[in-house]
């Protein structure tokens, strides 16, 4: 039996964050929470971010949902834990590129998110895909508009 | 019931989907529709489309005929006593709001109960929410029983003199759980309050008839019964809907307009403001003679053997749970999980064998948190599916099974 479609949705990268999601938890002295759930699917993460001095010291994730959203979600705290704030935009940006299958040129690392590329050829998952990341974008402008 | 005849008189069903065969069992979203249906709203579009209500020329007459006629094969097929109990709406979503916020508003005050249940739709559940938080009355929940049923002894528990409006579904969209809506409707009788009747999942699926089980209103959405989107019906006992107030104002509900005051027209138009779902009516009353030429016992027949020959099969895969009452007290709805994996990665796996099914909340967030899940995957049967679509949804949830198995 062949699963070449799924295959490419379901790489063993992603697997591996959905089995094994790093950073998962709540981060005790953070000076952000961001909520995000998908209210047409029932998904939901919480972020718990450190943010000084325009950096993302420390980031951690809490949630429920399918393989993509929590690989996802993975996969972003790892990548941007430590960057600054404006590296992580750009990274965001990329990533909403990628899992739309539009092309895409970055000098910056991307870690493991290139796996989710697959996510574009299933665009009902799109969505769980950017949950985390849009949690992020929302964290980082609530933060710099106060 | 001529399975293949049937199959044959819906288009959509012949494709292929990610180079499969089409296995659609989401019809408890929406039902597909046969070709009666389409070409009815394609005759109504090409040619008489008119206003209703309206001119004196021969397409508006034709229009407002068509309009009405259809009115009356809702009637008739729900067994109301009159046309004028026979609203048209939008959907049941928009009758359910109908009932809350012009007699719910109006009627209750604090102190006053409304009663619902667990495995309620959010569409009965947030128009009381609201009306609750408008008059001051209290929101109560009858629990469910361990297998998702509702007990009349929970019912008897539930209601009390103070109860006003119970509002409840006769086929939960998640469980498939049949209601004994007659038995608790004479509960509510018995303690003053009217009921209220959530027809979604019912009224596509079974014989129904609102004058025996004597509920107050009763809501139904035409889209999964064969019929258009965007059209439904609110059903209500003509002294109740005499007095209660439009809740939208404007052209075809008026009788008279003054500067300052206007009258209403009479039953069932004073709850029809503006132009009505013309072609959703007519396209309606379609569906009903395609739905009777065949019969609702047959289709409640076929659809119970489908359910129960799927239980049997699903239950035999290890660490698949399914939930909700056995085959016997069950419409043909089947809400499952596979020990894990999320229900909307067995949703994408099934769909790229071509089978189309429902993963999520299934707008019913209270029934999850009482399931004690985030979500679960649903497969829903209509007159068209066969043992072989259960077969092939079989097969892939095995599927499911064994590529979560192999990439973990």
């Amino acid at each position: 039996m062949s699963f070449n479609n799924l295959d490419a949705l379901y790489r063993q990268v992603i697997m591996d964050h959905y089995k094994k999601p790093r950073n998962k938890g709540i981060l005790e002295d953070g000076n952000l929470v961001i909520d995000m759930n998908n209210p047409t699917c029932g998904d939901r993460i919480r972020l718990t971010m450190k943010e000084e001095d325009g950096k993302i010291v420390d980031v951690k994730f809490e949630g429920e949902g399918c393989s993509i959203s929590m690989a996802s979600a993975s996969m972003m705290t790892q990548l941007v834990k430590g960057k600054d704030v404006k590296t992580a935009m750009e990274l965001s940006k990329t990533f909403s590129q990628i899992v739309q299958g539009k092309e895409y040129t970055t000098d910056l690392d991307l870690g493991d998110i290139e796996a989710l590329q697959g996510v574009s050829k299933f665009p009902a998952r799109i969505k769980c895909a950017t949950l985390a990341w849009k949690g992020l974008e929302k964290g980082i402008h609530d933060k710099h508009s106060m | 019931m001529d399975i293949h005849s049937i199959r044959s008189q819906f288009p959509i069903l012949d494709q292929s989907v990610n180079d499969h065969p089409l296995v659609y069992l989401d019809s408890a979203a929406t039902s597909q529709k046969p070709t009666s249906v389409i070409n009815t709203v394609n005759q109504y579009y090409q040619e008489y489309n008119s206003n209703v209500h309206r001119g004196v020329h021969t397409l508006g007459t034709k229009a407002t005929d068509a309009y009405e006629a259809a009115r009356e094969k809702v009637r008739n097929f729900i067994h109301a006593k009159s046309t004028q109990e026979i609203i048209f709406t939008r959907g049941t979503t928009t009758a359910l709001n109908t009932v809350a916020a012009s007699y719910g508003r109006v009627n209750l005050k604090a102190g006053d109960e409304i009663v619902i249940s667990y495995m309620e739709h959010h569409s009965n559940i947030i128009p009381w929410q609201q009306v609750a938080k408008y008059t001051g009355a209290t929101l109560k929940y009858i629990p469910l029983t361990e297998d998702g049923t509702i007990s009349l002894e929970d019912v008897r528990n539930t209601i009390t003199n103070q109860t006003k409006i119970v509002s409840l579904t006769y086929i939960s969209n998640v469980l498939g759980t049949i209601n004994p809506i007659k038995e608790i409707t004479k509960i509510a009788h018995e303690h003053g309050a009217i009921m209220v009747v959530d027809g979604a999942q019912s009224t596509p699926h079974m014989k129904v008839d609102v004058t025996d089980l004597d509920c107050d209103f009763y809501a139904f959405s035409g889209h999964k019964m064969c019929g258009p989107t965007g059209m439904g019906v609110l059903y209500g006992k003509q002294h109740l809907l005499e007095q209660m107030e439009p809740i939208e104002f404007g052209g075809e509900m008026i009788d008279f307009v003054n500067l300052y005051d206007s009258t209403w027209k009479e039953l069932p138009w004073k709850f029809e403001a503006g132009t009505p779902i013309i072609a959703g009516a007519i396209g309606l009353g379609a569906a009903i003679d395609f739905l009777e030429t065949i019969g609702l016992d047959a289709i409640h027949k076929h659809e119970h053997e489908l359910v129960g020959y799927a239980m049997e099969k699903v239950s035999s895969i290890e660490g698949v749970t399914i939930y909700g009452p056995s085959a016997e007290n069950r419409a043909g709805v089947l809400t499952f999980n596979i020990e894990g994996v999320h229900p909307h990665d067995v949703a994408t796996v099934l769909d790229t064998e071509g089978i189309a099914v429902r993963a999520g909340h299934h707008c019913a967030q209270p029934l999850m948190k009482w399931l004690n899940v985030s979500a679960t995957a649903r497969a829903s049967f209509y007159l068209y599916n066969t043992k072989e679509d259960v077969d092939r949804f079989v097969e892939g949830l095995v599927i499911s099974k064994e590529f979560f198995h192999n990439v973990f």
